[in-house]
This record gives C-alpha cells, sequence and structure tokens, in this order.
C-alpha cells in the first residue's frame, strides 16, 4: 500500500505538470482538491483517465471523483480495491 | 532569446523549448502556476504577452485591451500530440489536459485571464506574417472605440520551430502604426 501511494504521488505529480512539487511534499491525507493540492476540473478528469490506464479502472460517473480524489490515501484505498490491473 | 522595444534581456543557448521558456518565466518571475499546464502555443504566447504587459500598469480590475493574433501552424504541435493519443484503438486515452488546447486561439484566453482583459480578441492562420491584416483590424477596433489598445501579433510553434513577435498599439502612439514599420520591426527581430 505505501509503495501504491508513493506510486500514486509520482504520477500526480508528473501527468499534472505540478512543477516544483516533490513526492515528499504531498502527505498521504493532504486535500487534492481547493486548498491542498489546488488541483482544478481538468486535473480531475486527467485522473479519471490515469486510473483507466494504469489500474483498468473506470468511473461511470464522474462524481464518483469527488470522494475518490479527496486525497492519496483515499484514492489508493479504492484503487486496491478496484484494480483489474 | 527575448527582447524588448529593441533591447534583449534574455537569452539562452538551450536548443530545446521546454527548458528555454522555463528559464525566460524563471527570469521574468511570472509567477503563475497555471503556466506549467498549458501547451508549448500558449506558454510562448502567454510569456511574451506577459513580457510587454508588465510594463503597462494594468488595472487590476479590468483592462479594455483587445487581442489580434495571428500564426501559422495553428495549434499543429498540440494537435498532433492528441492525435497520438487516439490513434491506437487499443490503446485509446485521450488527454483532456491535452485536448483543451487543440485551438489556438486557447492563448488568447491564457492571457485574458492572467491580465483581466475583458475586450475583443481574435487568432488568425496565415501563410505568412501578415501585417496588412494587423494594422486594418488594429485601427478599427482602435477607431471605432471598441478596445483602448491593442496587442498584436504572431505565435507561432511547430516542432521545436517558434518565434513570437508582439507589440501594443493605441490611438496616440509614438510610431505610426502602418505594415512597412510592422514588418520592418517584426523581420529585424
Amino acid at each position: 500500500m505505501s509503495e501504491l501511494k508513493e506510486e500514486l504521488k509520482a504520477k500526480i505529480i508528473e501527468q499534472l505538470n505540478l512543477e516544483d512539487i516533490v513526492v515528499a511534499d504531498i502527505a498521504d491525507d493532504d486535500a487534492l482538491f481547493g486548498d491542498g493540492l489546488g488541483l482544478d476540473s481538468i486535473d480531475a478528469l486527467e485522473l479519471i483517465v490515469m486510473l483507466d490506464k494504469d489500474y483498468g479502472i473506470r468511473l461511470s460517473d464522474p462524481k464518483e471523483g469527488r470522494k475518490i480524489f479527496e486525497s492519496v490515501q483515499v484514492m489508493a484505498d479504492y484503487i486496491q480495491e478496484h484494480r483489474t490491473k | 532569446m527575448v527582447s524588448l522595444n529593441g533591447n534583449v534581456f534574455f537569452s539562452d543557448n538551450v536548443e530545446d523549448f521546454p527548458t528555454f521558456i522555463k528559464s525566460a518565466y524563471k527570469f521574468l518571475k511570472t509567477d503563475y502556476s497555471k503556466f506549467f499546464k498549458m501547451d508549448n502555443l500558449s506558454k510562448l504566447a502567454f510569456l511574451a504577452a506577459d513580457a510587454l504587459l508588465k510594463k503597462e500598469n494594468l488595472n487590476e480590475k479590468e483592462n479594455n485591451i483587445a487581442l489580434i493574433f495571428s500564426n501559422k501552424a495553428s495549434s499543429l504541435d498540440t494537435d498532433r500530440k492528441h492525435q497520438a493519443s487516439i490513434e491506437n484503438d487499443a490503446e485509446y486515452f485521450p488527454s483532456p489536459a491535452v485536448f483543451v488546447y487543440t485551438l489556438p486561439n486557447i492563448c488568447l484566453g491564457e492571457i485574458s485571464i492572467k491580465h483581466r482583459l475583458y475586450s475583443e480578441n481574435s487568432f488568425f492562420i496565415f501563410d505568412r506574417f501578415n501585417a496588412e491584416h494587423l494594422q486594418l483590424y488594429a485601427n478599427s477596433l482602435l477607431r471605432n472605440g471598441k478596445a483602448e489598445k491593442v496587442l498584436c501579433g504572431w505565435v507561432d510553434f511547430d516542432e521545436n520551430s517558434y518565434d513570437a513577435f508582439l507589440y501594443l498599439v493605441e490611438k496616440e502612439g509614438k510610431i505610426e502604426h502602418k505594415t512597412e514599420e510592422i514588418t520592418r520591426l517584426y523581420n529585424i527581430l
């Protein structure tokens, strides 16, 4: 699980082009949207694509993303339970 | 190389665009986190406009500056990236962050948001730098009171070839806004 969380942090930084942020800057429970990393709606769509491409998870309802993308911890828990690859 | 009013104020010998534009961004102290999410054309246009508009003491709430930009390659650089992500059915994962930049005029929105420009904007595609069109359109906007100033120019990016030339025109400027002068300035840079 710890490995997955580190992997997710690295992917978020790389795929969302977060400049001047390193893996160590993101705590497991940091909010990804709003006051946390300050991600926006396009970032949310990128994360949905990432779940599909890298973990074989398809979200049929984008609203589900609001809960799943709350933090790296919540994302990792969800991926652990639902991943198909 | 980046120059303002004929004076080179930043140069870097690196050949690749991402390194160059990041160095220029840091040199200009343009603090704007969304910059790194933009595509190459928007980064080029955004930074060129920022270098010029920084000196204008803009209003914090609203500025009546129209934008008339042009280029040859449209958004081809980003269009190619998007195409690559959708051409294989087995690996069909288009990126939303890439897709939103598959129009050249998106860069005008980025500039307008940063500098609070609630004004006309247009992006034209030409085979070559077209001073006649910039001159006619900008003069029309100024004459009809559609804008107090017009930021005009050429911002082109295709693969690793790029160039940006912008100028700000207003009713009572120092240099006469005529096609010969625009072409001369474009060619000396």
